[in-house]
């Protein structure tokens, strides 16, 4: 692989096999596969229900791909998290690869800050700078101080993906996924945050993306990716 | 042989001192080791010395001196009953001399008089197994001793400190044997415990009611459990025996009349008596 | 599967498996990769913690579980799940060496010799590790306490079993854990039947992690606790697991309870694995029809 290149996706096929409805199989793509490049942002392009965020979801191994391969660059080397073991997958998790999912999952009675600043922790960064790095993005993306010591569980919606997007940002990833990071955010908000994927892309880091706001996808997608349709995939 | 009254000699039949030997034997062989024995019916109740007169029976031989003591004072019933027991059933010579007896059977305490070689002193105990109080299953108890499994024992102290800001444990305190096996000293007051380690005299333990043998051959390390910061201490008192004047002996205190009067007295009374036959007299004699 | 190049330097640093919170080693990315006591979970040149092949156990007749294989690795959580009668707590009962395994063999990197088949140990060898290096938290904490003495003496226990015999260094190490599980220190002389249900369940998870273990078997650890107190007990595992590199097997029924600690799980049904994965993958993209079952079953995992 490319020493430019961050990510690559082959053949990459996903099924989903619904026992509980009498069997129903639901191919959602098949044979895919594109390419992402340091500091290069892949926005995931296609229609309501082409299967985007299962491809987002299944390049984070959070979906098991029936067949084909993802190859991330991880420390070092490269990996496949299509056959890779589970440990190895949490291990590119922890270090390469982030997720900005749409919905924050809330961890019970852990304060927003501690929430922000976990991937870092876990990922070794010394706590008193987890916390910092994710003080600075708490305060860039207006989640007031006063709520930093509360658990984000009875956070409004835009609050709670706010502090989801901190989250993402708190470790610098080399390869980031987002799933619609900006919907229900105010347009200050959203200008940080397409600020925080400036950056990120400035720094070297590969982005895979789900924007349905037209303009963040412009601002910030060097390309389009197109999902067949379903039923062209079939 | 009259006076046993058609008793085998010692109370026991020969069958079953020779039992009860093995298990002294096997007793002395692994020190501190609590080892079952097919207990026998004796003509007193348990709790009155059951385990220690079979023990005694099963050592006893006719040019044997005996003394019995109970809570260290050789004119209790229960050291009376006992002491008698052996002079009618094996016709043997008592004392109450700790220096001229050659096997001592005692409740409760041990002799102030230093005990040397040749010498057996038996311990009648009433609780054998010393992490009873902390785990209530015999399987488990056994598994802990034999792997050396001991937290449990200093749980005890521990809790003592805590409730009373020292080890409040006075009695039956626990020893570690020969660097193993923890033991129960039978509940002789924990002023007791330094006269234990590396005795000349035979050490044996019977419990009758829960059929256990145990014994701490002579020269044998005994030590008290304790903590580092929390060091293993003896019972001190400020005043000295009454009748004696000894300061370095185990006092009980004696209530003199009903208008609260008290005095320190020796709880060995062969011991307090040596002292006032060759020693300057006490304080009684004294203030007379 | 890609090797790493991982020296054994980053792996054992100085606190690697000590027991004591802390044990990150502060540098960041270097040469692209992350260097921190965490990379036991990497891919690498480290061994498996215990590892477990073709695992039976039959109650007469009834087979609990049969060909039960997994690997885990320093920290590592493993959780469990499955339903009432999947043979998941006569599982870890044999792993924690409560039952003899009818068939197979379990594997355990002891220290300091190395893997050891666990049916091989004596009594004595096994029971030495379950002081030393194994902890395990029931879900009844009547069966991990000693509910007549004091919640210091609980803690204290461990420590003492293990010789040692300082009497303040025990108090602290009491009070130290304590805290640690959100317990009031001027609590450490009460009795643990004084304390409440959930006080009495982080009390256990105090005493078995006071003497630093390497691996914790937990059966049901928030079993019969209110909605609220589970969740602080959650939190509270989460961390230490976390902060100690425990290695851990969790067994639960409950999905959300599995999803917050477990990083792998196995699904259990009539004795057998039907399903095994990353957690996440194996809750959000069941295979197996009796997951996906289950996973509709519950209420928001």
């Amino acid at each position: 692989m490319d020493q430019s290149l961050m990510l690559r996706v082959r053949d990459l096929t996903k099924t989903f096999v619904i026992h509980t409805q009498g069997g129903v199989v639901i191919e959602v793509f098949s044979g895919l596969g594109f390419d992402l490049g340091a500091g290069e942002c892949v926005a995931l392009n296609g229609p309501s229900g082409c299967g985007k965020s299962t491809l987002l979801r299944s390049l984070y191994a959070n979906y098991k791909a029936d067949s084909g391969r993802i190859l991330i660059r991880h420390a070092g080397s490269v990996v496949d998290m299509v056959s890779s073991d589970p440990r190895t997958v949490l291990a590119v998790r922890r270090a390469t690869l982030g997720y900005v999912s749409q919905f924050l999952r809330v961890i019970p009675r852990v304060p927003t800050l501690d929430v922000v600043a976990e991937p870092a922790v876990i990922a070794g960064v010394p706590r008193s700078e987890a916390l910092a790095r994710a003080s600075v993005l708490l305060r860039r993306l207006n989640i007031p101080g006063r709520l930093w010591s509360l658990p984000p569980a009875t956070f409004s919606g835009g609050e709670q993906q706010r502090v989801n997007i901190a989250r993402g940002f708190v470790l610098d990833y080399p390869v980031l996924l987002l799933d619609e990071p900006t919907a229900s955010l105010d347009a200050d908000n959203r200008e940080v945050v397409m600020d925080l994927m400036g950056e990120a892309k400035a720094r070297g880091a590969g982005l895979v993306g789900i924007f349905h706001d037209r303009e963040v996808r412009d601002r910030i997608a060097d390309r389009l990716f197109d999902l067949p349709r379903q039923e062209d995939a079939a | 042989m009259t006076e046993a009254g058609g008793y085998n000699f010692a109370y026991l039949d020969e069958q079953t001192k020779r039992m009860i030997r093995r298990a002294i034997l096997k007793a002395v062989a692994v020190p501190g080791y609590q080892v079952p024995f097919a207990g026998r019916e004796m003509p007193l109740p348990y709790g009155w010395g059951t385990g220690g007169i079979q023990v005694t029976a099963a050592v006893i031989s006719g040019q044997d001196v005996l003394k019995v003591i109970d809570q260290g004072a050789d004119d209790t019933t229960n050291a009376v009953s006992i002491r008698r027991f052996f002079a009618r059933t094996a016709g043997v010579a008592t004392t109450t001399r700790t220096a001229e007896a050659t096997l001592i059977q005692t409740r409760h305490r041990i002799p102030e008089h230093p005990l040397g070689e040749g010498q057996i002193l038996v311990y009648q105990v009433p609780i054998p197994e010393p992490l009873r109080w902390m785990e209530p299953r015999e399987t488990e108890t056994r598994k802990m001793h034999a792997l050396s499994e001991y937290g449990a024992m200093h749980v005890k102290l521990y809790e003592d400190i805590v409730h009373f800001g020292r080890i409040a444990t006075s009695y039956d305190y626990p020893v570690r044997v020969n660097g193993h096996y923890i033991m129960s000293p039978s509940p002789i007051p924990k002023f007791d415990n330094p006269k234990m380690d590396r005795m000349p005299a035979l050490q044996l333990f019977g419990a009758g009611r829960e059929k256990r043998i145990y014994a701490v051959p002579p020269y044998t390390r005994v030590e008290s459990l304790d903590f580092e910061d929390h060091p293993f201490e003896v019972q001190r008192w400020d005043e000295a025996c009454a009748l004696c004047g000894a300061t370095d002996s185990f006092l009980d205190e004696v209530v003199t009349d009903d208008r609260g009067g008290r005095m320190f007295v020796c709880s060995d009374t062969d011991h307090c008596q040596d002292r006032r036959a060759g020693a300057p007299a006490g304080k009684e004699e004294a203030a007379q | 599967m890609t090797q790493f190049a991982a020296s054994a330097a980053d792996r054992d640093g100085p606190f690697a498996g000590s027991g004591f919170p802390g044990g990150y080693v502060p540098g960041g990315y270097v040469s692209g990769r992350h260097v921190s006591d965490r990379e036991s979970l990497d891919a690498g040149g480290d061994r498996p913690l215990i590892e477990v092949e073709n695992l039976g156990y039959a109650y007469g007749s009834r087979v609990a579980c049969r060909d039960i294989g997994f690997t885990l690795y320093p920290g590592e959580v493993l959780g469990v799940v499955g339903e009432s009668g999947s043979g998941k707590t006569t599982l870890l009962s044999c792993l924690a060496g409560r039952l003899s395994p009818a068939a197979g063999r379990i594997l355990y990197d002891r220290r300091p010799d190395g893997p050891v088949d666990l049916a091989t140990l004596s009594e004595a060898e096994r029971r030495l590790l379950i002081r030393t290096e194994w902890g395990i938290v029931h879900q009844n904490p009547r069966d991990g306490l000693r509910m007549g003495v004091s919640a210091g003496a609980n803690i204290g226990e461990r420590l003492m079993a293990l010789g040692h015999r300082h009497f303040g260094q025990i108090r602290e190490a009491a009070a130290h854990w304590l805290a640690e599980v959100e317990i009031d220190t001027d609590r450490m002389d009460d009795l643990p039947r004084s304390f409440s249900g959930g006080m009495q369940q982080r009390l256990q998870i105090a005493r078995t992690l006071v003497i630093g273990p390497r691996l914790v078997f937990m059966d049901e650890p928030t079993g019969g606790l209110d909605v609220s107190v589970q969740a602080r007990l959650l939190d509270l595992l989460r961390r230490l697991v976390a902060e100690m590199n425990l290695s851990g097997v969790l067994v639960t029924h409950e999905l959300a309870v599995a999803r917050l600690l477990a990083h792998r799980l196995m699904v259990m049904k009539g004795g057998r694995v039907v399903e095994s994965g990353l957690t996440d993958q194996v809750l959000d993209d069941p295979h197996h029809p009796y997951t996906q079952l289950l996973v509709s079953s519950m209420l928001q995992v």
